[in-house]
């Protein structure tokens, strides 16, 4: 926590008066913006650019219960090549698995500078005790993950007991050792963009490198305008403490339209400074056929089908 | 660095004659002035050469106009609407073509003609269509007027044509038009859709031509009303021609408007509708939040916000499809602008522009915010008619209405605040005939449109712009 901020979260009180005190966010407005940036228009060589960055920015993502050591070392194999055929795609910045398939994500990915991250903290609902949460946390860490997706007690935060939040929060980012904190808002389940500016204030507050939009469970998931809001609340941060943080929209970005939509978003809000893997993601899977497929389309002026493609 | 390549919209859609006539009686004639060219303020390259009307030009589209005016009030409303319907689906169908047109004779970028003005003149078709038969429930007769003679301004101008022609003719009545002297084409584009439209001759006539030609139109004595949206100052001499006469008249003119921002506001969304309040259309817009009056408590904030803000603004090519700010609309509002701008230095304010590339050609002028003004400046009193922000602060609402009010204009106000009951607090205050809360520059064909005092009288659009159309 940096010194400017140090006495908000004192107590229930003193965090309450900070999070109601931010600014208002009013939702015509903020749609309004978030559509006019939806129709800038990036072609060619900028279009070129924003395929590679958003690969490049994309968390390769499985997330369910079906999930087998065979799935992921799949996944994992396409995140370190996503086309097989062309050595110049970029590698994928990570992957995102749960925490008992990380072991075989690291080991699948050992040397290869794709991230691997895991949710943790009973996600995706977080509905468990604080000690459940921490050792969620701890297993995926002992198991090598670089960063932590942990999910926020939506409960606690709709009932006002932001302290509770916070101090989860913090907990886990203790947990974390020197893995990255990611933390999931789930912005479907707050509902209000004033809720989705308090949320993102309360993780940064409690030590979050990254704050993440969804768990993909919930629908709707990133929304261009929630994507907005939080990356205002970055860029609001970082003016305000010095500290940068990173932010990562997650379910719901299928196709590279969706993507650039998201860059430009970020080119325009937050700043360049955010246009780059370190400090922007894409939690996303089906996405990178998409900007595989597109990346291919503007080198060849022809579009392949399907097959050409990896599923994995 | 994300740099967006150029994107821009194809010119092949629309096809510019060389030279074009005037628009009588349902055919383009020959005009008997000494032709003039209309430009691309971005490039100032001749687009075509356009036929100035005389008076005789005038007299003879007023005489097709009262001609036309027996057999087009003589419809039942139903039949009227039909033609108003489809004139709306042409538009719609041509939006494109008339978009490209629209920015390159008048400099807006295209997302705006593209996504603000074809919207809203296909819009005010269809919504005046829709009253065609319904008249009897309005409240103000059914009796049209009879000719009306229309000039409109620059800034918007197919948007002004269409909120001037489409309740006319809804109420029965017929039309002589003049499009300003700068921006003729998308008028020019409009009289061909009559004709696709079948409309009977005689119902609309376009006159181009400079100032003469739209004295012309007022001043000819079978000319029953006169509508005129542009400067208090021409406005001036039309009420004072018109004088003495039986006919009607509508002015839509300047105004100074203030768009106030209170502490307790949706701050980034404020700056938004800041930046559209006075950046939007580069400034032309005869309502813009030219007077940015922002409570002395978040100053600092806003203005590092807004200055932020501006550095995002892409100034250049209007037909790029990524352009914000596009050209000044002609080398003499561009002069008008500078001079004002230098006049504001002169009296102490301080000047800031965004690091902005000016392309070599054409006119252009930076989105420019003013702070340190005071209500006895002239930026803060004057209507620059350009990208220019004046900033001034103000302690609590009432002084807020009073420095608002505080201006010879009254036609728009805004209002930033999540406080329910001080936008209502404020709007019962504010001498505007349209206040924003939380918005600005939000237009839509249902909402009446009108000032105070020297922005005009009379109201467009809405029910209250049938008024204006009706022999009440």
């Amino acid at each position: 926590m940096t010194t400017s901020l140090a006495d908000v979260a004192s107590s229930d009180i003193t965090l309450r008066a900070f999070l109601h005190g931010l600014p208002g966010v009013d939702r015509v407005g903020a749609d309004q913006r978030a559509a006019m940036l939806g129709t800038r228009s990036i072609k060619t060589t900028a279009k070129a650019q924003a395929i590679d960055l958003a690969i490049s920015m994309v968390d390769l993502t499985t997330l369910e219960g079906a999930d087998t050591p065979g799935k992921v070392r799949a996944m994992c194999a396409k995140a370190n090549h996503p086309d097989p055929g062309d050595p110049t795609v970029p590698k994928v910045a990570a992957v995102c698995v749960y925490p008992d398939l990380v072991a075989v994500a690291v080991d699948a990915l050992g040397g290869s500078g794709v991230k691997v991250a895991s949710v943790a903290t009973a996600f995706p609902s977080g509905r468990s005790s604080l000690e459940v949460k921490v050792s969620d946390t701890a297993l995926a860490v002992a198991a090598g993950a670089d960063e932590i997706d942990m999910v926020i007690d939506r409960g606690a935060f709709l009932s006002g007991d932001y302290l509770k939040v916070f101090e989860e929060i913090v907990a886990i980012k203790a947990a974390c050792g020197t893995a990255h904190l990611k933390v999931i808002l789930e912005t479907g389940e707050l509902a209000t963009y004033d809720n989705v500016r308090r949320a993102s204030w309360l993780a940064m507050i409690a030590g979050a490198d990254f704050i993440k939009t969804s768990t993909g469970k919930v629908a709707p998931a990133a929304t261009l305008p929630v994507t907005l809001i939080m990356l205002e609340a970055v860029r609001d941060f970082r003016d305000r403490t010095g500290r940068q943080v990173g932010v990562k929209p997650a379910g719901g970005i299928r196709t590279t339209k969706d993507a650039i939509k998201n860059l430009v978003l970020v080119n325009e809000t937050a700043g360049a400074d955010w246009l780059s893997p370190d400090w922007f993601r894409l939690g996303a899977s089906s996405l990178l056929n998409d900007l595989l497929m597109q990346r291919q389309k503007l080198a060849t002026g022809r579009y392949a089908g399907p097959d050409y493609f990896t599923l994995d | 660095m994300f740099e967006y390549a150029p994107a821009p919209e194809s010119r092949d859609v629309v096809d510019i004659k060389p030279s074009y006539g005037l628009f009588v009686n349902g055919e383009f004639v020959d005009g008997g002035g000494t032709a003039f060219k209309t430009i691309s303020p971005a490039s100032e390259e001749t687009l075509a050469e356009i036929a100035t009307a005389t008076s005789e030009d005038v007299d003879r589209a007023v005489q097709a106009a009262r001609k036309a005016f027996g057999v087009w009030s003589a419809l039942p409303g139903a039949e009227r609407a039909k033609y108003l319907f489809r004139i709306a689906r042409i538009i719609q169908e041509r939006a494109r073509e008339l978009a490209v047109l629209e920015s390159l004779d008048n400099g807006k970028p295209i997302r705006e003609s593209r996504d603000v003005d074809l919207p809203l003149v296909a819009a005010h078709f269809f919504y005046y269509a829709g009253w065609a038969d319904k008249l009897e429930y309005a409240g103000f007769g059914t009796k049209p007027l009879g000719v009306a003679g229309q000039v409109i301004p620059w800034n918007f101008p197919l948007l002004m044509l269409a909120w001037k022609i489409a309740p006319a003719l809804a109420c029965g009545n017929t039309v002589v038009l003049k499009p300003a002297e700068t921006t003729p084409l998308t008028a020019l584009a409009f009289a061909e859709i009559c004709q696709q439209a079948d409309l009977p001759p005689g119902v609309v006539n376009i006159v181009t031509g400079a100032g003469e030609t739209g004295a012309a139109v007022v001043a000819h004595p079978g000319v029953d009303k006169v509508a005129f949206t542009g400067s208090t100052e021409v406005g001036r001499i039309i009420a004072r021609t018109v004088a003495g006469t039986t006919k009607k008249l509508t002015l839509e003119l300047g105004g100074k408007a203030a768009n106030i921002v209170f502490e307790d506001a949706a701050l980034d969304q404020a700056v938004e509708g800041i930046v559209n309040g006075i950046f939007f259309n580069q400034g032309h817009v005869c309502c813009a939040g030219s007077r940015l009056l922002v409570q002395e408590s978040v100053q600092e904030e806003v203005l590092d916000a807004l200055k932020r803000r501006l550095g995002t603004l892409r100034l250049g090519d209007p037909l790029d499809k990524n352009t914000d700010i596009g050209a000044i609309n002609s080398a003499e509002q561009l002069a008008k602008i500078r001079s004002l701008s230098e006049i504001g230095e002169a009296e102490g304010a301080e000047r800031w522009s965004p690091a902005c590339p000016i392309p070599d050609k054409g006119f252009w002028f930076p989105p420019t915010i003013f702070t340190g003004v005071a209500q006895s400046h002239r930026i803060a009193r004057e209507e620059i008619f350009g990208p220019v922000l004046s900033v001034l602060t103000f302690r609590t609402p009432a002084e807020a209405v009073e420095k608002a009010n505080n201006s010879p204009y009254g036609l728009s106000a805004g209002v930033w605040t999540e406080k329910g009951s001080r936008i209502l607090w404020m709007a019962d205050r504010l001498r505007a005939g349209v206040v924003w809360a939380n918005t600005f520059n939000r237009f839509d064909p249902a909402s009446p449109f009108g000032g105070y005092k020297e922005s005009g009288y009379g109201r467009e659009g809405g029910l209250l712009g049938l008024e204006a159309y009706l022999d009440v």
